[in-house]
């Protein structure tokens, strides 16, 4: 079966690049699974989304994605993030300790856009790193 | 020992500490310079990829309209951003920026646009405020190390002004491009309004037609600003770049200067030595004579 070129990309460095089956990416439309020979697609991806990349041999590839898109062309996937992380590199003690004081932060200001921000964030980081929150 | 030989020798002390720490600065700027470029590579997949979504995008849907992309038939004023960087010992760099953004604006005045300044890096902030120039925004800290957050807030800025009814009706961009090590560039750019290129010839892959979710407008409002953002983003990384490789260069001649001197310092004072010990033993010389020619005339 013909596999997807995918690439993972900030603005800052090349997070992961690599060969896959399926990319599983959250659209602001909804969930949005690729496979091989998927129509061309270019969407817009969620705030504190998680990003999973499915291989045959290995463990999932799974990543924290912050905003950007998703470019589907051909069997190429790329998913620009304004920022990301793999779940493996999150610190989860930090991400939840951030959640914790976004959560303390909207409880005292209920319009606090940053504070909902940063606990979306967090909480997909939490997600990517294989957490239960 | 002779007075000028004090001086030289306090001289030739004096250059030599300088020497020392230009050439511990060179040293380091050649160690940056190289992290400064790996951050220049590590950002050109994404700029890479974005220009490819945002071509697709373009090419894809046939009516164009955007704010972004609309150029006012009058323009009145343009935002100009100067890239410097926020500490000196870099030699001409900071001058060159501020001399093309000078002739930018003369430029931008002799068409009747009212050009503004926006400033990043303290050396350009200083040069502005001390003519009390009016600048229309200012950001300092991060020229040698710029975040993609840093350039975020810039685009904000500048896009908030653009889209803004009294705002500024064009955005130019000067800044240092790292041609290579040896040569370093100022370039100006005009980032919006964007100008779509119509080419006939047809590229090497055909694009597919694309699928958009939601919709190819919301795409491409998202896509814009993230563009002018990493444009923004490329330009802040190649002047840091471009800040370390003319401060390696400007802090080499100055070491160079400096062996010269100490070269130069070195010689005089071995002939000022010389001198005194020649005059010491013609001294001696003579008066060994005079005591001999006085006994002789004794006798």
């Amino acid at each position: 079966m013909a596999k997807l070129r995918v690439g993972v990309v900030s603005p800052e460095r090349e997070i992961w690049s690599g060969e896959a089956d399926m990319v599983i990416a959250k659209t602001v439309d909804g969930e949005l699974g690729i496979m091989p020979n998927h129509a061309p697609v270019l969407g817009v991806l969620v705030e504190g989304g998680v990003l999973r990349v499915k291989r045959d041999s290995e463990a999932d590839l799974v990543a924290a994605v912050h905003g950007g898109f998703i470019s589907v062309a051909g069997n190429d996937v790329s998913i620009l993030a304004e920022a990301a992380e793999l779940g493996s590199e999150v610190d989860v003690a930090a991400a939840r300790d951030a959640l914790a004081r976004a959560q303390a932060s909207i409880e005292t200001n209920q319009d606090d856009a940053d504070a909902r921000l940063e606990a979306k964030r967090s909480r997909a980081r939490l997600r990517a790193a294989g957490e239960d929150v | 020992m002779g007075a000028q030989l004090r001086a030289l020798r306090r001289r030739i002390k004096s250059v030599k500490s300088t020497a020392k720490i230009t050439r511990a600065q060179e040293l380091i700027a050649s160690s940056r310079i190289v992290k400064a470029q790996q951050r220049m590579q590590a950002a050109v997949p994404y700029e890479r990829e974005i220009t490819h979504a945002l071509t697709a995008v373009v090419s894809n849907t046939s009516k164009l309209a955007h704010p972004l992309m609309e150029a006012k038939e009058q323009p009145r004023r343009a935002g100009v951003l100067i890239v410097t960087s926020d500490s000196g010992f870099c030699g001409g760099f900071n001058a060159n920026i501020l001399r093309e953004a000078e002739a930018l604006a003369g430029l931008l005045r002799s068409r009747g646009v009212e050009p503004t300044p926006y400033v990043t890096g303290r050396k350009g902030v200083t040069w502005h405020s001390f003519r009390n120039r009016e600048m229309g925004g200012q950001w300092v800290g991060f020229s040698r190390r710029p975040a993609y957050t840093d350039a975020k807030e810039i685009a904000d800025t500048l896009i908030g002004a653009f889209q803004d009814e009294n705002g500024i009706d064009e955005i130019h961009i000067v800044s240092t491009e790292f041609v290579s090590m040896l040569t370093q560039a100022v370039v100006v750019k005009r980032i919006l309004p964007l100008v779509v290129e119509e080419t006939t010839e047809a590229p090497a892959v055909p694009l597919p037609y694309f699928e958009f979710e939601p919709t190819a407008g919301d795409v491409l409002d998202s896509l814009l600003p993230r563009y002018i953002e990493s444009r923004i983003f490329t330009a802040l990384l190649e002047s840091a770049a471009s800040e370390e490789a003319a401060r390696r260069r400007a802090m080499k001649s100055a070491t160079d200067n400096a062996n010269e001197l100490i070269r130069v310092f070195t010689m005089q004072m071995n002939q000022a030595r010389q001198a005194e010990i020649t005059q010491e033993i013609s001294e001696i010389v003579g008066g060994a004579n005079a005591l001999a020619d006085a006994a002789a005339g004794k006798e």
